[in-house]
């Protein structure tokens, strides 16, 4: 006889789970009782969101599944932001939740919260565990779900009673699971790919829109493959940055309301668009009717949901990205002739680079370019919302997928410091650095307890302008400059760093960026960097909310 | 725009129906009408759903329903031979004497029963599909109807056709 607790444990063992991002809390005093003992390291964050966004970090960066732990009601609450943004970026993350005793479920008990029904919108799938007995299925099926098909966080609630019992009659696990309303299809249909195979060979100005699934389907090398034998152009979204390498030829950067003229000239041009793991999101489509407007589209994607959603396609084939650029590399006979095509594209990155300001005021875009110099891809970066964000996906030269963190469809402000704390644990060989603005740094900068405690290695890079700066640049751009409630007083980084023993440096010149990255490179432990920036410095090129994305604004001329 | 109605079966859990109804408000869906109840396998449940929508709409909310891992199928029976009912409980006034005659007569020719008799009010058991249900209760309320209740559409497929688990 086991209590539930030990059965939980032992089934997140089972799961290969070595690290747990979680905060503790009455409901899940059993749990940490167990954890205790376990071989699971646990590592205790400063706020249950920072749990979830460290859990999805890890998740992102290894490709396995993430995994954090909190206690009920508030515990439970405070993952919800994580949980979010990790089911809008497709993350697998499995996240336990302390619950009250079952007897108490539904009386409003003491930290008492629904928290299946709170997640439900925001979890691909969530269970309540009112029975110990049934507690290693449920994590097998957990993890199975969370990691398969297309990859999401489910939610696991636990009430005290089913950890703290014995549990008398364990269930035998299954050897395999099957559920009948989750098939996954994974191989993509092959009378589907012969036709977008022939659409592709006939096309004159194909162009490959790649994104987050070919990341989560470790599918880079196929892309690149495919795109370099049929010799078409390649545009990431932001959540595909780093499957094709930044300096590869025929990528055209990233396209949508702050991509590259190139990029967003190529789609408004195209005659046939390949979308690959992509879901034809506002910020990538800008105007949906002006988006690839002249094209045939060919969508690959393993959610059928995604097909269609938001723009007819022509050819839908429903399959793991990585299977069906297999497929369809063996049953590749004719390349299409596109010489024309790639040298019109090839202009147009000539003429159109993604610049800034070369002169001696610190500018955001100019640290980014020296730390990419520095790190020569071998590094993660993650990022926070906002202009950081918009400029690190600019102006990094990404080269390898699960190098680039952030969060694409939710958005969250303060998700890149939990998550560069993830991202150490999955890949403690990479140096880590968080790209942050001071409006998203506050939003979870009480982790720098945590990274203190446990000597993470995580440097953090503030892009400080003393404003909510991509919000201050609409008020500028579409609102008069009416500079509504988005300044921001000065906050001295270095000075909380060093509350929290962690060293760090503020740098106000240009000639002192580069040996201030390299010091905190070099520098073990984690690190804080306080660039005092241009403060009203703007994301360009940008495509104005509702406009087609050819109609950019502030775009760099050669 | 139009009602389709959709057959969905899922696991007969906890929960499962919050789930599909949830999945549908959350998406801006507008249900008509939702029926639910068990069916010929005790660990399945089957919903008949009837929403409002155009065909790219429809063949959306069917393919967020199917992704739900409780859902296992989905079909839109709007197109195919199918029958559909509702049942509907409706209490109208009748004084004694007075229109009680007319009701009862309206009743029979809508074969619908009178399952109470009150001193005041007759209570009507009607069954069909609902542009039936929708006449009778057009025809009676000149009556004064004092309560209403519909079950909502159910719905199957004629002759030997099936909507089952094909996973």
């Amino acid at each position: 006889m086991k209590t539930g607790a030990k059965i939980l444990i032992e089934a997140l063992q089972r799961e290969g789970v070595d690290t747990i991002f979680g905060y503790p809390g009455g409901s899940v005093l059993p749990i940490y009782d167990e954890l205790y003992d376990s071989s699971i390291r646990h590592i205790l964050v400063r706020h249950e969101q920072a749990a979830a966004h460290a859990a999805d970090g890890y998740a992102r960066a290894s490709g396995r599944v993430g995994v954090c732990l909190a206690t009920s009601g508030p515990g439970a609450c405070n993952l919800v932001t994580g949980i979010a943004t990790a089911y809008m970026d497709s993350v697998p993350v499995v996240a336990l939740t302390g619950q009250v005793p079952t007897g108490m479920l539904g009386n409003d008990a003491f930290q008492e919260s629904d928290i299946t029904g709170i997640t439900m919108p925001v979890t691909k799938h969530n269970y309540l565990v009112k029975n110990g007995a049934d507690l290693a299925g449920v994590i097998r099926e957990a993890f199975y779900v969370a990691g398969t098909g297309r990859p999401g966080p489910v939610l696991v609630d636990l009430p005290k009673d089913v950890t703290t019992n014995q549990v008398t009659a364990e269930r035998p696990l299954p050897p395999e699971i099957c559920l009948r309303g989750y098939q996954p299809t994974y191989q993509g249909h092959v009378r589907q790919i012969d036709k977008a195979l022939s659409l592709i060979a006939e096309a004159a100005r194909p162009v490959i829109y790649a994104g987050g699934g070919v990341v989560l389907s470790n599918a880079s090398a196929e892309l690149v493959a495919f795109a370099e034998r049929a010799a078409i152009p390649v545009t990431t979204t932001l959540m595909g940055l780093g499957c094709v390498p930044c300096d590869h030829p025929l990528n055209l950067g990233m396209l949508g309301m702050h991509g590259t003229p190139a990029a967003n000239y190529a789609i408004t041009e195209c005659d046939l668009l390949l979308a690959v793991g992509v879901r034809f999101d506002d910020r990538v489509t800008g105007k949906i009717e002006a988006f690839a407007p002249n094209a045939t589209i060919v969508h690959i994607d393993i959610d059928p949901a995604e097909i269609g959603k938001n723009k007819p396609v022509d050819v839908p084939i429903v399959g793991d990205v990585r299977m069906v650029l297999q497929a369809m590399l063996e049953r590749m006979q004719k390349h299409g002739e596109t010489n024309g095509w790639r040298t019109r594209v090839a202009d147009w990155k000539k003429r159109y680079p993604i610049g800034f300001p070369d002169d001696d005021n610190l500018r955001p875009q100019y640290i980014i370019r020296q730390l990419s110099d520095i790190l020569k891809g071998e590094g993660i970066v993650v990022s926070e919302v906002g202009q950081n964000q918009m400029w690190t996906a600019l102006h990094y030269c990404f080269t390898k997928p699960r190098t680039w963190l952030t969060s694409g469809g939710l958005g969250t402000m303060g998700y890149g410091f939990p998550a560069a704390i993830g991202a150490h644990y999955a890949r403690p060989d990479m140096p880590v650095v968080d790209i942050a603005g001071d409006g998203s740094f506050q939003m979870n900068i009480q982790e720098l307890g945590t990274v203190a405690q446990y000597d993470i290695p995580v440097k953090v890079v503030v892009l400080n302008n003393m404003y909510l700066g991509m919000v201050r640049q609409w008020q500028e751009l579409f609102y008069d400059r009416r500079y509504s409630y988005t300044e921001l007083p000065p906050v001295d980084f270095v000075k909380i760093a060093q509350a929290y023993g962690i060293d760090g440096i503020r740098v106000e010149e240009k000639e002192a960026v580069r040996e201030a990255l390299e010091t905190a490179l070099t520098t073990d432990g984690p690190f804080v960097l306080d660039f005092r920036i241009e403060r009203e410095e703007n994301v360009f090129p940008m495509a104005p909310a509702g406009a087609a994305i050819n109609e950019m604004i502030g775009v760099h001329r050669k | 725009m139009k009602s389709h109605t959709l057959s969905v079966l899922v696991e007969n859990r906890a929960g499962v129906l919050s789930r599909v109804a949830g999945m549908f408000s959350r998406r801006g869906f507008n249900i008509e009408s939702l029926a639910v109840g068990t069916c010929e396998e005790p660990n399945m449940s089957r919903i008949t759903i009837v929403v409002n929508g155009d065909d790219v709409q429809i063949e959306q909310v069917m393919k967020q329903a199917n992704k739900l891992i409780e859902v296992i199928k989905v079909s839109d029976i709007t197109e195919r031979e199918s029958v559909d009912r509702e049942l509907a409980l409706i209490k109208v006034a009748a004084e004694p004497g007075t229109s009680r005659a007319e009701i009862m007569q309206i009743a029979d020719i809508f074969r619908a029963q009178i399952v109470d008799v009150g001193t005041k009010t007759l209570l009507l058991q009607v069954v069909g599909n609902t542009s039936k249900i929708d006449a009778l209760e057009t025809l009676l309320r000149q009556y004064g109807i004092k309560e209403l209740v519909r079950t909502g559409k159910i719905a199957m497929l004629r002759g030997s056709k099936t909507v089952k688990s094909a996973k």
